[in-house]
């Protein structure tokens, strides 16, 4: 069955359809539609608050979340900011959450115009200390309503906040949306047992969700399991979409709304004859660095063009993905500005020229 | 002879890192008996602050989460409404509940949350060494108002109990004083009426405790309490405030 959402709608869609059943969050352009929607079709026995700032909003997931439920917030970049410390200590107690982020213009308060400039926030962890979240950029609605199923089957796996990494864009977009659960791993159980959670302690010892860790060593030795962890994300989890790879002479790199455009001009660049592919990463930590050191690729030499909603933001991660092995071009508007398909056509002409 | 004694379950016995004359060791005890002789030691979940009892569960034998600085009620908010059966607490400082988490504590209050909040009011900063509080009283000398608070600088002591008594959605709020033997009888039986309003979905409960620090007041322990008795309680008047 398809029925039409926006990118918004889908993301909340999709995480009743995974079976979040509390939900926290605090009003803020462009993401409205998130919130009203889960305070509408979250499921009778689920939860939905709206919280009193956004900082109640994410440590009220971290709460649902260490009793023991698939538990969401959203927000966009400004609100994503004040969340930072709750979701450091998400990460801190290995607690399970999907955070949205429909990121608009910043820095400030910025604007309401669609932007990309939150990716070094999302993929260095964003608040204090050594820790990663597991970052997804859907690129369409569809996409917006399957990874975020996704999302929250990483987040328990792993015991790691997973982060929706969207654009206004995509947030406020609508497109047909097909209704499907996403394959998991544990099909038989919808959601994974969870003997960590604060349930009250009949019949066992007392749980206890912490991110302290005093005694000497003891902080040390809990963030090398963080690492550990984190290690066999990079190894499993690497997600993106290749095209035209194998005879690509330019390789545009994009994520999000900005692949799309991507696409739309490599398909009129190729019809002029110019061989050009595209890497579009999808999850973005952790970053699909193979992508760009396959052999079919490095054997060839093609030149890479990075273009993003932002100012040269992703293109670090290109750029330590290729290892200085070929040439890396940047082309990139923020602040309300999105590259067009036909800025981004000369800019390749250019390289090539 | 007989044993007219014993331990408490919901207390792990051991020796706190308190220091010496501190009131959290008799306030930690309080919850854990209240928690023990209301029999619902394996339905409770505890949420520690930050400050200096944020090891809390190393001395209670009940499940418990850590929350950050001030979100402590924002954190018991969904867990009680994650799991309404079970009977859910806080147990926060004056800075932790009055200064960076007055927000969070005012909202879980006018939402009416059915839950239990311990207020150790200390009147000082102990953990990070003793500095100005919300509830520090006018003239007293902390290492961030070395001349003692001044109103003009500092504005007066916050009295966040008699604030939240307005709210519609709480239900019961008590001062007590951990300064006598019989202050601290009375503190139990405050504590445990809070416990008991959850039990019986009442909503938004309170107690508010004048808890000794020696160290950062600069006093011996004996003097402590009579400081609380003679000085702090003339601010903080004892009682049922609703």
């Amino acid at each position: 069955m398809k029925i039409l959402l926006s990118g918004n709608e889908a993301i909340a869609q999709g995480a009743i359809q995974a079976g979040c059943s509390f939900y926290a969050g605090y009003p803020i352009t462009p993401q409205n539609e998130i919130i009203a929607y889960m305070a509408k079709h979250m499921p009778k026995k689920g939860v939905f608050i709206q919280a009193e700032s956004e900082l109640a909003a994410i440590n009220m997931v971290y709460g649902a979340s260490a009793a023991g439920v698939r538990a969401m917030t959203s927000s966009s970049s400004p609100g994503i900011s004040l969340k930072q410390e709750g979701i450091s200590y998400i990460a801190g107690a290995q607690l399970p959450a999907v955070i949205v982020n429909i990121m608009r213009g910043g820095p400030g308060l910025g604007n309401i115009a669609p932007a990309q400039s939150d990716y070094f926030q999302a993929t260095r962890g964003g608040g204090h200390g050594d820790y990663h979240l597991i970052v997804l950029a859907p690129a369409c609605v569809q996409e917006a309503y399957d990874l975020t199923q996704t999302g929250f089957d990483l987040a328990d796996k792993y015991r790691i906040p997973v982060m929706i990494l969207g654009d206004g864009i995509l947030g406020q977009m609508m497109e047909p949306v097909e209704i499907r659960r996403q394959k998991t791993e544990n099909r038989k159980q919808k959601q994974p047992i969870k003997p960590w959670a604060l349930t009250g302690c009949k019949g066992r010892k007392p749980n206890i969700v912490k991110s302290f860790f005093l005694r000497e060593g003891a902080l040390e030795e809990f963030n090398l399991k963080l690492q550990k962890n984190y290690e066999i994300i990079r190894q499993k989890e690497a997600r993106f979409e290749g095209l035209f790879l194998s005879d690509a002479k330019v390789i545009l790199v994009a994520y999000g709304t900005m692949a799309r455009i991507a696409k739309s001009a490599i398909f009129e660049l190729r019809k002029e004859g110019y061989k050009i592919g595209l890497i579009r990463p999808i999850s973005l930590w952790p970053f699909p660095v193979n992508a760009f050191r396959h052999p079919s690729i490095v054997n060839r030499h093609p030149s890479f063009l990075v273009i993003e909603m932002s100012y040269g933001q992703m293109l670090e991660d290109v750029r330590l993905a290729v290892g200085g092995r070929q040439q890396v071009e940047f082309f990139g508007r923020s602040g309300g500005g999105v590259p067009t398909e036909g800025q981004i056509m000369n800019k390749v002409k250019k390289i090539l020229s | 002879m007989k044993k007219t004694f014993k331990h408490c379950q919901s207390l792990y016995d051991l020796p706190t890192h308190y220091c010496p004359g501190c009131g959290h060791g008799i306030a930690h005890r309080l919850v854990a008996e209240v928690v023990q002789e209301l029999g619902i030691r394996e339905k409770t979940i505890g949420i520690a602050p930050v400050g200096c009892a944020v090891v809390a569960y190393d001395y209670w034998n009940f499940d418990c989460s850590e929350a950050a600085h001030g979100r402590a009620l924002a954190v018991a908010t969904a867990i009680k409404r994650v799991h309404p059966r079970n009977i859910v607490f806080t147990y926060q400082g004056d800075g932790d509940l009055a200064a960076i988490g007055t927000n969070e504590t005012i909202h879980a209050a006018n939402r009416g949350e059915n839950l239990s909040v311990v207020f150790i009011n200390n009147a000082v900063y102990g953990m990070t060494g003793g500095q100005l509080a919300p509830t520090t009283l006018l003239g007293q000398k902390t290492s961030t108002s070395i001349e003692g608070r001044e109103k003009k600088a500092h504005g007066y002591p916050l009295k966040i109990s008699e604030m939240l008594a307005l709210l519609p959605g709480v239900c019961y709020i008590e001062r007590v004083s951990l300064h006598s033997p019989p202050e601290v009888l009375k503190a139990k039986r405050a504590i445990k009426q809070a416990f008991e309003n959850q039990i019986h979905n009442l909503g938004f409960s309170l107690v508010e405790i004048l808890s000794p620090c020696p160290t950062y007041w600069g006093l011996a322990p004996k003097e402590s309490l009579d400081w609380i008795r003679d000085v702090m309680q003339k601010e903080f008047p004892l009682g049922r405030i609703k």
